[in-house]
């Protein structure tokens, strides 16, 4: 049988897909920071340099993350319809003791995070959501450079309460996702024992929160009117 | 009529090896074409269905489980035997050989003994081979323990689950034999009849239980390795399917019934609960190693929680009366000991029948953790039964049925007196006497199954022509219509008493008139009662149900129908030897509570032959010679 | 110990004729029972009655009754094997219960475990993950001494961690994807720590795999019930290990 048509291949695949996306989840996280100023010129510099990279590697990134997003979908698709029909029917009284709100309702959250994929990049990477903000066509001078102003358009977009709602919620997803999934990718990979396993299901969960966390005080802070523009 | 063994002769040392050499073989590019039938994947069914397979035979297995893997040599506990002599304690083949005989009582035969402690260190081998998980000591070496009656420490053992490693071990070795296509499996299959042609066994009849309908297999030869009889007592050690039903249909065919009376009853058994109880459950053996047993000496102290019985109004019964022996006593004499004291009104628990078995002295000795290491799967099932926790309080012990020495007669080769069946394991009387050495019936299972059978299959089969009978013989028919018949018999009575309750009726007059002890009055009274049950059976049970349906009641109604015919046999049996041996104790004959053989008249195996529905069986005798081990008192003092 | 109260239960079983028949729950008394009564004991007793009664007694498979065959198989009150920590349902008393108590009793349900009679589930299926591989390919006869193998003492006993499973299948029933996971990683996990084990190891897990994978069982989403639902306390590290196996195989 084929790695990838196998039980445990197939999910092989999906942690290594998911365990990377979380990997850039918190690259993106250091990198937007930077909007709270721990980079000289702030959010724009952190952006101007990414967009300073060579074209080349700019498209190969975006290839290759889009081919995660896809695998990662494919087989968690796959493997949930599989899996519904693992147990086809429920017993009387449920009485499940591990498992959780998590565990349980992956591909929701899955789905969830990937609408708001979409919504995230139309909002900021292509700029067709509030053309109007759009960093593109504002630009605004930056060490004797004029780059585009990503600060404004982040500020003016969460100062809207349904824009901060809305990363703010599909944040609690992601947390929910990871928390489970993070911890998931190890007794995939194999990477556990029985001491280490739930060490590790506790790690990760705390994992996802301070990337929980990290990601939504960013909407927080600037609907509450603490970074200004 | 006088049986022949058929046991080769000369030196003891050289028999086996001798007649291995003289057995004729079968050519290898002829083996396909041979079918057997194994009946029973238990260790000594799928050691032997999987050794057989691979030598290249067309094998058919069955087992009425699921999975061939659920045979109730899963539940043995305590660990198996073999003369490795490992710890250089002295050990030796010969006095495996020397113990098991002695063990025996004397009522064993010395070739096929010989034999046995020849091969169990080639058990250890293969099983170790096969992926075991023995316990090892920490510089990687196989661990060993002692193991009742013997002062040598010869067991070896898988944590509290000896039997059920191994048997997964035969399993792996059966699953790959199924897998390459040698073996085919068919599990859920109970037999119900043994199919002779012309004298000799081609075939059987099974049920499959299922769909109820009745298949027909033929073969070359028929090995039967269905397991023991003691659930002829309801209450016991075994698993609820256990039965004699294979056993005594191939009795009923002409097979002889050798020493039905010789069971062993396990001193270490979690006490009865309650009348709706059904099974007893054992506590290893080994459990005596670091426990002592003791009863207050006082009747008055019975009823006190023992902890606060001082150490001073004990009685460490076994030390007492064996004190060379002590705890380890073997499992016969500890049985009645235990007895002993429960009768004199000095037994603990419900109905005042238990003895302690107590760990205090070891759990100061060797530290809580180490009796843990040792015993804790034991201690949580005993926790688990009784809601008592067994490092805190003494545990509670009464003796239970737990194995049957006695079984169909086999000669040298394992073949009973029908041409082409084999009986193995512990549906044999071979090896054991009147007596079961702990650690032993492992041993037996798996040196019938890997190591001789594979063997003496070949001398029958090389002189017989393969597949002349096929289920197209008229006699395939005649034994299902037969089995057809007498199952819609069962299911048109429908009476006013379930099976259950006749089996515990049976059950309790077995315990009473034919276990631990017996007299010529309890047997006499007996030989009355059962056939009077079993007429009322035939009258008045109850089965419900279709005979063409997965059905419960049916199968449980057919083994208690047999071990209504049986249960008379085993107390005529024991009824006709005027002698106590090993697990067969009768009253009259005893020096203070010790057995008293009659070697002069007895000692023979005794097989009976079945003669017809209401006709007495008719006893044909095997005389035993000792050349090699004198035949002596057995005393444990 | 009070022998002398007894319980009253009600039951809501799952009855079904057939593989074929669509099942419905069925309510039953339990009466006279004690806390010494085992649970299969106390189905007996409700079963006596259904026969005295003229009805069908519910059949569910059983033997060795002291948690060693892996052959009962019942789901109570949602929890395979009545959810009490390392025990079957076998060896489940009465005393885990109260006076007064309604309890549901279903069979297993995956997709790999057709349902045959009331509570009772065609299991074949471990068979045959365990026939894809699940031994050393060793011949009976001509085989070293058993000290010629040195296993150091935690190797065995890890190996025996994972050999006490008793294929009941509960792992299977507990999980909401009706997977193989604890089962088959405890079968593969049980060769890969010893020595006698290695020479077939890559081959074994991919066997067993794709076994597993065939057989129509549901993917491990790392719940982790099947060890809350085994009887022997098998550790899903041994589910780590076959991944582990797995990957690794797939270089070998
Ligand atoms: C609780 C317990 C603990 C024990 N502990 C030890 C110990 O520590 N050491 C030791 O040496 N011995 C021990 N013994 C004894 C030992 O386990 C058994 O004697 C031995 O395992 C029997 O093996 P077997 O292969 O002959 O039969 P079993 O393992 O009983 O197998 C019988 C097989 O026959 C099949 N069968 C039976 N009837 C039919 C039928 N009519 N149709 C189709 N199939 C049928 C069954 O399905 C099964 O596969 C113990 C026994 C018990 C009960
Ligand atoms: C885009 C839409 C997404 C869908 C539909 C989706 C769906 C799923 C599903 C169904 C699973 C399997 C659940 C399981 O096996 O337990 C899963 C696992 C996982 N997901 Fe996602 N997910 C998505 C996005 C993401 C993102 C953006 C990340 C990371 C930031 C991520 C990280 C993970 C991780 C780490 C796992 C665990 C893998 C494992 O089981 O070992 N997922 N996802
Ligand atoms: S792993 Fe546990 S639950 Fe699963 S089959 Fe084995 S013993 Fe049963
Ligand atoms: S009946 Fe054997 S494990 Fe429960």
């Amino acid at each position: 049988m084929q790695f990838t048509s196998s039980s445990i291949g197939r999910k092989v695949f999906m942690a290594i897909t998911g365990q990377s996306m979380v990997l850039f989840a918190v690259i993106h996280l250091l990198g937007n920071s930077s909007i709270f100023g721990w980079l000289n010129g702030g959010i724009n510099a952190y952006a101007e340099h990414l967009h300073s990279l060579p074209l080349p590697f700019i498209i190969g990134f975006r290839l290759v993350m889009l081919a995660m997003v896809c695998i990662h979908i494919w087989f968690g698709i796959q493997l949930t319809i599989e899996n519904r029909g693992g147990r086809p029917q429920q017993y009387a009284v449920k009485s499940t003791q591990k498992a959780t709100f998590a565990s349980e309702n992956m591909i929701w959250t899955g789905a969830l995070i990937g609408i708001f994929l979409l919504y995230h990049l139309a909002h900021f990477t292509f700029q067709v959501i509030n053309p109007e903000t759009a960093a593109l066509k504002h630009l605004v001078p930056l060490h004797n450079e004029m780059v585009p102003n990503v600060l404004g358009m982040v500020v003016s977009g969460f100062s809207n309460f349904l824009v901060s709602f809305i990363y703010a919620g599909a944040m609690v997803v992601l947390f929910l996702h990871l928390s489970h999934g993070i911890q998931s990718f190890f007794q995939t990979m194999g990477w556990s024992c029985d001491r280490s396993q739930p060490i590790i299901v506790k790690l990760g969960s705390l994992v996802a929160l301070v990337i929980f966390l990290g990601y939504v005080t960013i909407p927080l802070t600037i609907f509450a009117g603490i970074l200004k523009g | 009529m006088i049986l022949d063994g058929k046991c080769p002769t000369g030196p003891i040392e050289q028999t086996w090896d001798k007649h291995r050499f003289d057995l004729k073989l079968v050519n290898p590019a002829n083996k396909r074409k041979y079918n057997v039938i194994v009946v029973g994947t238990g260790l000594a069914g799928g050691a032997a269905a999987a050794s057989l397979g691979e030598l290249g035979y067309n094998v058919q297995a069955f087992c009425y489980q699921d999975s061939p893997r659920r045979a109730h040599s899963i539940a043995a506990q305590g660990g198996i035997n073999a003369a490795k002599n490992y710890p250089n304690d002295g050990d030796s083949i010969y006095r495996l050989f020397y113990d098991t005989i002695k063990g025996g009582d004397f009522r064993a035969r010395e070739a096929d003994v010989w034999r046995l402690s020849q091969v169990s260190n080639n058990i250890i081998d293969q099983c170790v081979a096969q992926g075991v998980p023995f316990a090892r000591d920490y510089a990687g070496y196989l661990d060993n323990r002692s193991f009742g009656g013997a002062q040598v420490s010869r067991t070896f053992y898988a944590r509290g689950q000896t039997g059920q490693q191994l048997l997964l071990g035969a399993y792996s070795a059966l699953s790959r034999q199924i897998k390459l296509g040698t073996v085919k499996m068919y599990n859920r299959r109970e037999m119900l009849d043994l199919v002779v042609v012309d004298g000799v066994a081609k075939g059987i009849t099974v049920r499959n239980l299922l769909t109820g309908e009745l298949e027909s297999y033929a073969a070359d030869a028929v090995c039967l390795a269905t397991g023991g009889y003691v659930n002829v007592f309801y209450l016991s050690t075994n698993a609820m399917g256990c039965s004699v039903t294979a056993n005594w249909k191939a009795h009923k065919k002409g097979a002889f019934f050798a020493n039905p009376c010789y069971t062993q009853i396990h001193p270490t058994c979690i006490p009865q609960a309650g009348d709706y109880q059904s099974k007893l459950t054992l506590m290893s053996e080994s459990l005596r190693n670091d426990g002592r047993c003791w009863v207050p000496k006082r009747k008055e102290d019975c009823g006190k929680h023992p902890n606060e019985v001082p150490e001073e109004d004990r009685d460490y019964y076994l030390e007492r009366k064996y004190p060379s022996f002590g705890n380890l006593a073997p499992r016969d004499i500890a049985s009645r000991a235990a007895k002993e004291q429960c009768d004199d009104g000095r037994g603990v628990g419900p109905g005042g029948r238990g003895v302690y078995l107590d760990f205090a002295t070891s759990i100061k000795r060797v530290g809580a953790d180490t009796i843990k290491e040792r015993y804790g799967n034991l201690f949580e099932m005993y926790e688990k039964i009784t809601d008592e926790d067994g490092y805190k309080r003494p545990m509670r012990m009464y003796p239970a049925p737990h194995y049957s020495m006695g079984g169909l007669w086999v000669d040298y080769n394992l073949m009973s007196n029908i041409p082409g069946l084999f009986v193995l394991g512990e549906a044999n009387f071979s090896v054991h006497g009147a007596n079961r050495l702990g650690a032993s019936a492992l041993m037996q299972g798996l040196a019938d199954g890997y190591f001789v059978i594979p063997y003496t299959i070949g001398g029958y089969l090389a002189g017989v022509k393969p597949g002349v009978v096929k289920t197209d013989n008229p006699e395939f028919k005649k034994s299902a219509d037969e089995v057809d018949a007498y199952n819609n018999k069962l299911l048109d009575i429908n009476g006013n008493k379930t099976v259950f309750e006749f089996m515990r009726e049976l059950g309790g007059l077995m315990w009473e008139n034919c276990g631990m002890a017996r007299t010529k009055e309890s047997l006499e009274l007996n030989l009355k009662k059962i056939p009077a049950l079993r007429e009322e059976f035939w009258k008045n049970v109850k089965v419900s149900g279709k005979g063409a349906d997965l059905n419960q009641q049916l199968e449980n109604a057919g083994r208690t129908a047999d071990f209504l015919e049986f249960a008379e046999l085993m107390c005529r049996d024991a009824y006709h030897r005027n002698e106590s041996c090993g697990g067969h104790f009768r009253s009259e004959y005893q020096d203070e509570g010790e057995a008293q053989r009659d070697d002069v008249n007895y000692c023979y195996v005794g097989a009976w032959e079945y003669k017809g529905d209401k006709k007495e069986p008719e006893l044909h005798k095997e005389p035993l010679k000792f050349d090699n081990v004198h035949l002596a008192v057995r005393s444990y003092k | 110990m009070s022998d002398h109260k007894t319980m009253t239960l009600t039951l809501i079983v799952w009855r079904q004729k057939g593989p074929k028949d669509p099942g419905k729950f069925e309510t039953y008394t339990a009466k006279g029972i004690t806390e010494h009564h085992s649970f299969l004991e106390m189905l007996d007793c409700v079963n006596e009655d259904l026969i005295y009664a003229g009805k069908e007694p519910i059949v569910f498979d059983h033997d060795c009754r002291e948690g060693i065959c892996g052959m009962c198989s019942q789901v109570i009150n949602g929890a395979a094997h009545g959810g009490q920590d390392r025990t079957t349902v076998c060896q489940l008393h009465m005393r885990k219960f109260k006076d007064g108590d309604t309890i549901y009793i279903e069979p297993w349900r995956a997709r790999a475990f057709p349902i045959i009679k009331d509570l009772i589930v065609d299991r074949s299926a471990l068979d045959t993950i365990v026939q894809a591989g699940a031994y050393v390919s060793c011949h009976t006869g001509g085989v070293p001494d058993g000290n010629a193998i040195l296993i150091p003492k935690p190797a065995a006993d890890e190996a025996m961690d994972a050999a006490e499973c008793v294929g009941c299948g509960a792992c299977v029933a507990g999980c909401p994807n009706g997977a193989a996971m604890l089962f088959t990683g405890a079968k593969v996990s049980q060769f890969a720590v010893i020595p006698q084990g290695q020479a077939e190891a890559a081959t074994r897990v991919k066997d067993l795999v794709d076994a597993m994978t065939s057989c129509g069982f549901g993917n491990c989403t790392n719940h982790y019930e099947c060890q809350v639902a085994c009887p022997k306390g098998i550790n899903v590290k041994f589910i780590a290990r076959m991944n582990r196996e797995f990957i690794k195989a797939q270089f070998a």
